[in-house]
C-alpha cells in the first residue's frame, strides 16, 4: 500500500507497524518520535500501530539547533 | 560571589548561559564548546530523521554525541510558522525527551515565526500556541520580539519565561534596543521579582551577552555568536564570563552616567603650582 514517509511516497506491506517501519530504516526507537497525520504516536504503542494506506508519516529526532 | 542562579519552572541552574547545539563544524568541537561555556543548559530542534534503506550505514547524529545525563536539554520549535505546527514540535520533542529520560521533557524553547528574512515572531500565533502548551502541561520559554506589551500578554499566558530577542536570531548585533528590554524586565518583574527574562537571539560577541545581563536580564541564550566564531571553544569561554561579568555588574549597581568629569584622587592637599617663569 501507499504511504507517505517524511514526504516521500513509500510502499509498504498492508497491516505494517510503526515499530516494523522504524526496524525498517535501522532506526533507534530511543532516537526517534512518530506522527501519522500530524498526531504522535507514542512510543509504547508503536508495536501496536498499524499503518494504513495514504498515512502521511512523520520521522522525527533531534538535531543541532539554537 | 554568591549568586543564587537561575530558577525557571521546575529547573534550578547556576549557570544563566543557554548555549545552542546548531551549526558546529563537527560534535567533538561542539562538545568542548558547550564544556567551555559551563553552560547546563543546551538547546536542540526537532528534524525529519534521515531514512536509509535496510542495512544503509548510519552517520553519527547528535543524540549519538550529546550526553544526556550531563545537561538538561531544552528543545526547540524553530522552523515552525504557525502555532499548530509548533505545538506539534513540542509533542514530537516531549515524547523524543521522555524516551532519553532528559528532564527536558518538561520544557520546551517556543518560537513561532512569521517571515524567513527577518525570523522574527507571529505574536498572535505565539500566544496561541504559549496558551495551548501550558494547558498540556509543557514549561514554556517564549522567544518574542523586545516588545514590552507582547512580553506582558506572553507573561499573563502562563509562559514560564519571556525570551525577547535582542536583534536578528544569528544577526550578532547584540542588543539593539535595551530601552524596550529594561521595560520588559521592569514589567515581567514587577510584583514578581524572580520572574525569568531570558535574551535570545542576536549576540554577537561577549560585550553583548554582558550588556544584556547588566540591563538586569536572569540569562542569555544564544547559538551562532559562539558557533560561528573563528575560534568556537574560546569564544565559548569568553561568553561564559561575559554572563558573569554583566551579572556581577548588575547586583553590584553601577554608577550613574554623568557628563562632566568627576574626579577620583583628593583635591585637597595638591602641592602648589610651580610659579610661571619666561
Amino acid at each position: 500500500m501507499r504511504v507517505q514517509i517524511n514526504g516521500k511516497d513509500e510502499d509498504i506491506d498492508p497491516g505494517t507497524t510503526v515499530a516494523a517501519l522504524v526496524g525498517r530504516y535501522n532506526l533507534q526507537p530511543k532516537h526517534v518520535a512518530v506522527e501519522i497525520n500530524c498526531d504522535l504516536v507514542p512510543r509504547k504503542v508503536f508495536d501496536t500501530t498499524r499503518l494504513k494506506e495514504g498515512d502521511r508519516i512523520e520521522i522525527v529526532t533531534l538535531v543541532g539547533g539554537g | 560571589m554568591t549568586d543564587a542562579g537561575i530558577k525557571l519552572g521546575p529547573f534550578q541552574f547556576s549557570s544563566r548561559l543557554f548555549v545552542g547545539t546548531g551549526k558546529y563544524s563537527n560534535y567533538e568541537v561542539m562538545n568542548q564548546c558547550l564544556a567551555a561555556s559551563g553552560c547546563q543548559v543546551v538547546t536542540v530542534a526537532v528534524r525529519r530523521d534521515v531514512l536509509r534503506p535496510e542495512g544503509g550505514k548510519r552517520e553519527q547524529s547528535l543524540l549519538d554525541a550529546l550526553d544526556p545525563t550531563r545537561y538538561t536539554i531544552l528543545p526547540n520549535t524553530a522552523g515552525c510558522f504557525s502555532a499548530e505546527d509548533a505545538v506539534r514540535a513540542a509533542r514530537l520533542s516531549r515524547e523524543l525527551l521522555e524516551g532519553l529520560d532528559n528532564p527536558g521533557a518538561q520544557w520546551v524553547k517556543l518560537e513561532v515565526l512569521a517571515d524567513k528574512r527577518t525570523l522574527l515572531p507571529d505574536p498572535i500565533g505565539s500566544l496561541q500556541a504559549t496558551e495551548k502548551l501550558v494547558k498540556e502541561g509543557f514549561a514554556v520559554l517564549v522567544y518574542t520580539s523586545d516588545d514590552p506589551i507582547m512580553a506582558k500578554r506572553l507573561k499573563e499566558a502562563g509562559a514560564t519565561s519571556v525570551m525577547p530577542a535582542g536583534s536578528p536570531i544569528g544577526s550578532g548585533q547584540g542588543v539593539l534596543n535595551p530601552n524596550n528590554i529594561r521595560i520588559i524586565i521592569e514589567y515581567l518583574k514587577e510584583n514578581d521579582p524572580d520572574y525569568p527574562v531570558i535574551v535570545d537571539a542576536g549576540v554577537g560577541t561577549a560585550s553583548d551577552v554582558t550588556v544584556a545581563m547588566e540591563l538586569g536580564s536572569d540569562g542569555v541564550l544564544l547559538n551562532t555568536g559562539i558557533a560561528g566564531a573563528a575560534d568556537p571553544v574560546r569564544m565559548a569561554h569568553a561568553m561564559r564570563h561575559a554572563v558573569e561579568a554583566g551579572r556581577l555588574a548588575f547586583l553590584a549597581g553601577r554608577i550613574p552616567k554623568k557628563l562632566y568629569a568627576t574626579a577620583s584622587s583628593p583635591t585637597e592637599g595638591v602641592i602648589a603650582p610651580a610659579a610661571r617663569t619666561r
